[in-house]
């Protein structure tokens, strides 16, 4: 018989060595994958997690997956120590970028530096706005905010979609449900000549400084974390959950939207509406992780832009189908989650059985 | 006496990652015998019990019931050798009856047809009158532990096992306990019963098995030791018990006015009108059987709960509307009963968990932002000065003892210097030496000019410090009265609910 026994005390090299080996778990059930699919597993992984990491290009690319998942999953970290399970960041990415490209939009051919932090301030107003909803019902009816957060992803995703074909469409454009391309003004500042790396980069790595003081130096992290982990204790402090509970939605939603309004303001360049690629679940698995520590998450947020880039290659180079990225962000929130519970616990053989047999 | 023992134990060892909980035990008992299990917390009294119970199994060792071997797997297999347990903490479910609950608890071969008639014949046989279509939710502690004693007479038991029974109970209802114990014991059934309270022991038990750190020190006939040399053999060491001190009392700090609050809980316990106050220098004492609303006027006193501003003021100033940290601001500091999951976070260190309560008179915030360095000196002050015994203040508090704990907690919030400082059963579960070590620390800050109340269930604890004490029950409180002034059988039968005069009197 085997049995989980838990720890007393979870050490700090199990604690942050449980992720890497994640990620070594991943790459070798990759591997039993590609074998099985009849592809050399070595040159797979290869192609998937090292030639990425050779090439300049390849890099500033990861840079512009890395940023939305960033931004978001560094917004549910807060949460989810909080205990406050928000699944629904890419119904509030959907609905910021909405809101920022629709200013965008209104203000077209109008020049000037203030458009677009005005697009940004905007963008991360809706995504607070989508994310208030949630917090709403949750701290005045107790409807859970699970799947208050997940159902309004459908519905800001089909009002991305019902925009797209009326109010907000290009009027040059043949009839295509996309809007205007963004003007100079309302784009985000590339970094980098001939790369799409842009701007928003520098104010995910500003995030996760902000959040490294807040969650370390700064009373809200200490509420955040006491009232996910014991919310009578955290009653006993003087926090108030309903207000933490708003806390971490207006975070999380408000870094969602900002995400999204890069998005469309920066790689894509104009509102369509295949602008939510998943971002906003992806980032859920950045965020765990990522240990929902701040540097974790930077770490993570490459490792999962890596299977983006890393997938599209294997796609194009060794003919795999493009479901490999999806099937490698799953495995990795698995084997995490499979690792934790050997950080968390104690595995013990037939305890019971041998001290029977004793006597 | 020389009968075969009815169960006897030799060499029973048992482990558990760290710590040996008990090490080569051997006692028996006869066949009619009440027999105390005496010792601290952690002594490894309740492992014992369970190994007995076939909670757990001994890792070395023999057990023997009546000269065969006994190794129970299970609790009904030992309820099967007719071996029956009272747990300290109920194993009840409020939304049920008392006919269910007892089936609920019964090997299925041992539920009769007529469940009902069966309890209401064993429960007048004993004195213990319970009505089996009641809900357990509507019964008093007192009444909720004869559920379970019925449990197990119905099962014809030889041996039953009672683990600090007396610890809910009022005095009155102590006594019938007794009775009843004493006429199972003369009907041949034996009785193991486990406490720490020594008075009890030397009243209904004809013999003793101490236990210290996991190990049988001594066997004893209790009547013929003193309370404190039977203290002296659990602890070990000689005790110097904390001493009354005549007050200084000065002007009111704490004023409680007509307190009212509405339980959340739907067996919970609403309190009315409560008023008392609480001076300088004074430590008062709220007795009653848990469960009488004690958690909620905690609550609503500490600012978890808000309530009319007037109902609490704090020297003066009405605090009703506040939270905990706005009247932390104040001078108010609070230990609550739960140590670890309400005073402190389990999987947070011990200078992490200063900053819980500590934060705003300390000077731990400023502007929102932590200052860590003052968390870390405050956490040293206190294991220090409260002779904390831990690894370092980087560890977790789940990684403390009980005791250690409590010191902690304890420590945490004198040490923040409160004008008014409220404590919910500061000593339960905490071995005697630290116990004493709490007493003393209370006694020194309210020489200092503190108001400190004390709520707890524990009689003896509020005899020992408080100098006014009066005694909540079914949400109201008595009419306050300086210590000593009433006798031991006038508080029973106000912990009971019977009400001389019902706390409408304002003060002392």
């Amino acid at each position: 018989m085997i049995r989980l026994e838990p720890r007393k005390e979870i050490s700090k090299v199990l604690l942050y060595g449980t992720p890497v080996m994640a990620v070594v778990v991943t790459i070798v059930l990759g591997m039993v994958m590609f074998a099985a699919l009849g592809k050399n597993p070595v040159n797979a992984i290869f192609i998937i997690f090292v030639e990425p990491l050779k090439d300049p290009f390849a890099i500033s690319e990861m840079t512009v997956k890395a940023t939305p998942l960033i931004l978001i999953a560094i917004g549910l970290s807060f949460g989810f120590r909080a205990g406050v399970w928000n699944i629904g960041a890419e119904g509030q990415f959907t609905f910021g970028a909405l809101v920022g490209g629709a200013v965008a939009l209104a203000l077209y051919e109008v020049e000037g530096g203030w458009v677009l932090p005005l697009m940004c301030t905007a963008g991360a107003l809706g995504g607070m706005a989508w994310a208030a909803i949630p917090a709403f019902l949750r701290t005045k009816f107790n409807a859970n905010e699970i799947l208050v957060t997940l159902m309004l992803t459908y519905v800001a995703v089909l009002l991305l979609s019902v925009l797209m074909h009326g109010p907000l469409k290009d009027p040059e454009g043949l009839n295509f449900p996309e809007s205007r391309l963004f003007h100079e003004s309302a784009t985000m500042p590339i970094l980098i000549e001939e790369t799409r790396a842009h701007v928003g980069f520098l104010v995910a790595l500003a995030a996760i400084v902000i959040a490294w003081v807040l969650l370390e130096r700064h009373v809200f992290g200490y509420q955040v974390k006491v009232i996910g982990q014991s919310p009578k204790a955290a009653s006993f402090g003087g926090f108030v959950e309903s207000k933490v509970v708003w806390f971490c939605l207006m975070i999380s939603g408000g870094l969602a939207g900002l995400a999204g309004t890069f998005e469309a303001a920066g790689p894509i360049g104009q509102l369509v509406p295949a602008l939510p690629v998943g971002y906003g679940f992806t980032a859920i698995i950045v965020a765990f992780l990522g240990r929902l520590t701040p540097l974790g998450i930077l770490l993570a947020g490459f490792v999962m832009a890596l299977t983006y880039i890393g997938g599209e290659s294997a796609q194009i180079k060794m003919n795999l189908p493009s479901a490999v990225t999806g099937v490698f962000q799953g495995m990795f929130l698995f084997s995490l989650l499979g690792i934790d519970v050997l950080a968390r616990f104690r595995i013990r053989f037939a305890q019971r059985a041998s001290s029977a047999a004793g006597e | 006496m020389n009968e075969i023992p009815l169960l006897e134990l030799s060499g029973i060892t048992k482990r558990f990652p760290g710590v040996v909980a008990n090490d080569d035990v051997d006692f028996s008992i006869m066949p009619g015998e009440i027999h105390a299990l005496l010792g601290e917390n952690g002594a490894g009294k309740s492992t014992l019990v369970k190994m007995i119970y076939g909670v757990l199994l001994p890792d070395e060792g023999d057990m023997h019931f009546s000269g065969a071997p006994y190794a129970p797997m299970r609790p009904s297999e030992a309820r099967a050798h007719g071996v029956g347990m009272v747990f300290q903490h109920f194993s009840l479910f409020d939304a049920l009856s008392v006919a269910d609950n007892v089936a609920l608890g019964m090997n299925k071969e041992a539920v009769g047809a007529n469940l009902d008639q069966q309890i209401i014949e064993i429960s007048n046989a004993y004195g213990l009158s319970l009505d089996p279509t009641r809900f357990i939710g509507s019964l008093s502690m007192g009444e909720r532990q004869r559920v379970e004693i019925i449990r197990c007479l119905l099962q014809n038991p030889r041996l039953l096992i009672m683990d600090e029974p007396t610890s809910v109970l009022t005095p009155q209802e102590v006594d019938v306990l007794f009775e009843t114990l004493r006429k199972l014991s003369a009907e041949g059934c034996s009785i193991l019963y486990i406490s720490h309270k020594l008075q009890e022991i030397r009243e209904l038990c004809k013999k003793a098995t101490v236990l210290r750190g996991g190990k049988v020190v001594g066997d004893c006939d209790p009547r013929e030791e003193t309370a404190k040399s039977l203290a002296e053999m659990m602890i070990g060491t000689s005790l110097t018990f904390a001493e009354r001190q005549e007050p200084h009392l000065g002007e009111e700090r704490l004023v409680v006015r007509g307190l009212a609050v509405e339980s959340h809980d739907p067996f919970g316990v609403d309190i009315h009108d409560v008023s008392f106050a609480v001076r300088a220098g004074e430590i008062f004492g709220i007795a009653g059987v848990a469960g009488n609303g004690q958690v909620e006027l905690m609550e609503a006193l500490i600012g978890e709960r808000t309530t009319t501003a007037d109902s609490v003021c704090i020297d003066g100033e009405a605090v009703g509307t506040q939270g905990p940290t706005a009247r932390r601001a104040r001078g108010m500091c609070s230990v609550p009963e739960e140590r670890l999951g309400h005073g402190s976070v389990p999987d947070m260190s011990l200078w992490l968990n200063t900053i819980l309560s500590a934060r705003t008179r300390k000077g731990m915030e400023k502007n929102g932002f932590l200052d860590l360095n003052l968390a870390h000196d405050f956490a040293d002050e206190v294991v220090e000065k409260f002779d904390v015994k831990t690894a370092g203040i980087n560890h977790d508090a789940k990684s403390l003892s009980g005791g250690n704990l409590q010191k902690f907690i304890v420590g945490r919030e004198i040490l923040q210097a409160p004008t008014v400082l409220i404590l919910l059963q500061p000593t339960w579960g905490v071995d005697a030496a630290a116990a004493i070590d709490i007493h003393c620390a209370l006694q020194e800050l309210a020489a200092g000019g503190t108001a400190i109340l004390v709520i707890s269930q524990d009689l003896d604890e509020l005899m020992t410090i408080s100098t006014n004490f009066a005694v909540i029950s079914e949400g109201r409180l008595s009419a306050p009265a300086p210590t000593g002034s009433q006798s031991i059988e006038e508080i029973g039968l106000l912990m009971g609910g019977v009400h001389t005069s019902a706390g409408t009197e304002a003060t002392v």
